[in-house]
C-alpha cells in the first residue's frame, strides 16, 4: 500500500473529468487516476509514481528506473503489489 | 533463506560511511529516528546500520500505518462487515491485523465479506457494481494515501453513489512526531523525514522541529544510498552547528508538497479532536475524519459501532517499538510467540513494521556482523 510504483503515461482517457490515464506499469497497461496532478504539466511518455492507483508525483526516467529496480529487489512484497495492481480496475 | 542485499554502489556507500564517521564528535552518541516504515524496511534489508559508526544509532519510528491501528478500530471494521448486505473493502496489509475479536481474515472465515482492494477507486467500483449491497472502504494510511481516499469520496459524491461509505482511520505524521518528542522515554538527536508523505505535505510542516527542538530533519528517498546520504547531511548540520529542514529527496519531493492533494485533503477531511494510536495512546488532532459536508459518506455515522477501546495483548510491546524505545528483538515475544505467520502485534504484520523487517532481514545482518567479528 505504501509502495510507489513507477509508470509511464501512454494515453489520456476521456471522461471522468479528465482524471483517468493509461500507464505502462512493468510492461502492463493499467488505468490510473491523475486527478492529484492537476498542477503539473503531464505529457505522454512522462513517468509518474503511483500510490494506490493515483499518480502522486512526476519523476524523470532515471528515477523511475531506479525506483523500479528497488521494488524488484523487494521480492514478495512487490509481487503482491503487482498482483493487486493487476486485479485492480479503476474507472 | 533470504540474505541482506548488496548496495547498488558499494564504493559510494563506503565513502559516505567514512565521511559520516569523520563528522562524528568523539564520545558522543547520536540517535537518529527514521519516521517512515519504508525506510525501516530499507535499513534492515540492506544492513544500512552496518555502514555507520557505532555511535550513530538508527531508531525506528511510528510511520507504519497498519501498525498504528488500535485493536478497537479493527473490531469496528469487523462489526461493520458482519452487518447484512455489507461488503467491507481494505488494503491487503490490513487483512491479518489482529483486533480484540481476531483479524479480518478470521472474520471472513466466520462468513463476513471483506475484500482486498488495491485502490479506494476499486472499492467505489464494487459499490457501483453491487447497487443492492452497501460497500464500505476501510481507509488507512498517512498523508500518502489520504488524498486518494478524498478524491474517491469526491467521485462518489459527483456520481451520486449512495451505497458507498468510508471508515476513516487516516492519520497525520506531524502530531505523531510531536508526541514522540514530548515523550520522556526517548532522547533523540535528529530525524530522517518520510519520503512519500513529504511528497504530499512538503517540507514546511517540519520546520518547527529544528526551530523549537534544535534538531535537524532531512527528508529522504528509499534507496539505501539515500539513507546514508541523509545521515551524512544530518551529521554535516551537527558539525556546522546548524539545525534545519533539508530535502535529500528533491528529485521527488517538492518543498511545498503537492498543492492539489493538500487542497483535496482540506476540502474532504477535518481533524479529529483526538485519535488513539496503537502503542502511542491518544494524540490530539492526529487523525482525519470526513468533514460535515461529506457526512453521508462517513461509515462511523452510518453504522452503529462498538467504538470500544481494546487493550493490546499484555505480552505485546509494539508500543515501545513504535516509539523507538525498544528494538524489535528486545520485545519479549519477538520471533517466539510473535512471528509474521502468527503475529501478536501489528509491527510483525506489515512488511514495513519494524519487527517484520527485522525478522525477515535484520537477523541475517546481525549474523553476518558476528561472523566478521569471529574472523
Amino acid at each position: 500500500m505504501c509502495l510507489a510504483i513507477p509508470g509511464q503515461l501512454v494515453e489520456f482517457l476521456p471522461g471522468n473529468a479528465d482524471q483517468l490515464a493509461l500507464v505502462d506499469v512493468v510492461g502492463v497497461k493499467r488505468k490510473i487516476n491523475i486527478g492529484l496532478m492537476d498542477d503539473v504539466k503531464l505529457e505522454i511518455g512522462d513517468y509518474v509514481l503511483i500510490h494506490v492507483g493515483f499518480a502522486m508525483s512526476k519523476v524523470d526516467e532515471k528515477e523511475a528506473a531506479e525506483a523500479l529496480s528497488m521494488l524488484e529487489l523487494m521480492g514478495q512484497a512487490f509481487t503482491d503489489e503487482l498482483q493487486a495492481v493487476a486485479e485492480s480496475s479503476i474507472e | 533463506m533470504r540474505f541482506v542485499d548488496e548496495f547498488r554502489d558499494p564504493e559510494l556507500a563506503e565513502v559516505l560511511g567514512r565521511q559520516i564517521t569523520s563528522l562524528c564528535e568523539p564520545g558522543r552518541h547520536y540517535k537518529i529516528m527514521e519516521v517512515c516504515g519504508g525506510h525501516t524496511h530499507t535499513i534492515y534489508r540492506y544492513g544500512v546500520q552496518d555502514h555507520l559508526p557505532e555511535n550513530i544509532e538508527l531508531v525506528h519510528g511510528p510511520g507504519c500505518p497498519v501498525c498504528v491501528i488500535p485493536m478497537g478500530r479493527v473490531d469496528d471494521g469487523i462489526a461493520i462487515a458482519e452487518r447484512d448486505g455489507v461488503i467491507l473493502t481494505c488494503f491487503g496489509d490490513m487483512m491479518r491485523v489482529p483486533g480484540g475479536r481476531g483479524s479480518f481474515l478470521e472474520a471472513n472465515a466466520r462468513g463476513a465479506d471483506i475484500r482486498m482492494v488495491y485502490s479506494p477507486l476499486d472499492a467505489l467500483r464494487i459499490a457501483r457494481d453491487n447497487p443492492d449491497r452497501e460497500v464500505v472502504f476501510y481507509a488507512i494510511g498517512f498523508e500518502t494515501t489520504a488524498p486518494s481516499t478524498a478524491l474517491t469520496i469526491l467521485r462518489a459524491a459527483k456520481e451520486g453513489i449512495e451505497n458507498f461509505s468510508v471508515f476513516c482511520s487516516h492519520v497525520t505524521i506531524i502530531p505523531a512526531i510531536k508526541a514522540i518528542l514530548d515523550s520522556p522515554d526517548l532522547r533523540l538527536d535528529a530525524f530522517i523525514g518520510p519520503g512519500h508523505v513529504s511528497t504530499v505535505i512538503g517540507c514546511r510542516p517540519y520546520e518547527w522541529i529544528p526551530r523549537d527542538f534544535g534538531m535537524p530533519l532531512v527528508c529522504a528517498g528509499f534507496e539505501p544510498l539515500d539513507l546514508l546520504q541523509s545521515v551524512y547531511m544530518i551529521m554535516k548540520q551537527f558539525s556546522e552547528g546548524r539545525a534545519e529542514v533539508e530535502n535529500q529527496y528533491s528529485r521527488v519531493v517538492a518543498y511545498d508538497g503537492n498543492p492539489v492533494a493538500l487542497r483535496v485533503l482540506a476540502d474532504v477531511f477535518a481533524l479529529r479532536p483526538f485519535f488513539e494510536w496503537r502503542g502511542l495512546g491518544s494524540i490530539a488532532h492526529s487523525a482525519l475524519q470526513l468533514s460535515p459536508r461529506y457526512a453521508q459518506y462517513d461509515a462511523e455515522l452510518r453504522y452503529e459501532l462498538p467504538g470500544v477501546r481494546v487493550a493490546d495483548p499484555k505480552a505485546c510491546q509494539c508500543g515501545e517499538v513504535l516509539k523507538g524505545v525498544l528494538k524489535p528483538w528486545e520485545c519479549k515475544v519477538f520471533g517466539t510467540a510473535c512471528t509474521p505467520e502468527t503475529p501478536i502485534g501489528t509491527c510483525m504484520v506489515s512488511s514495513e513494521g519494524a519487527c517484520a523487517a527485522y525478522y525477515n532481514y535484520g537477523q541475517y545482518a546481525k549474523q553476518r556482523l558476528n561472523l566478521e567479528v569471529l574472523r
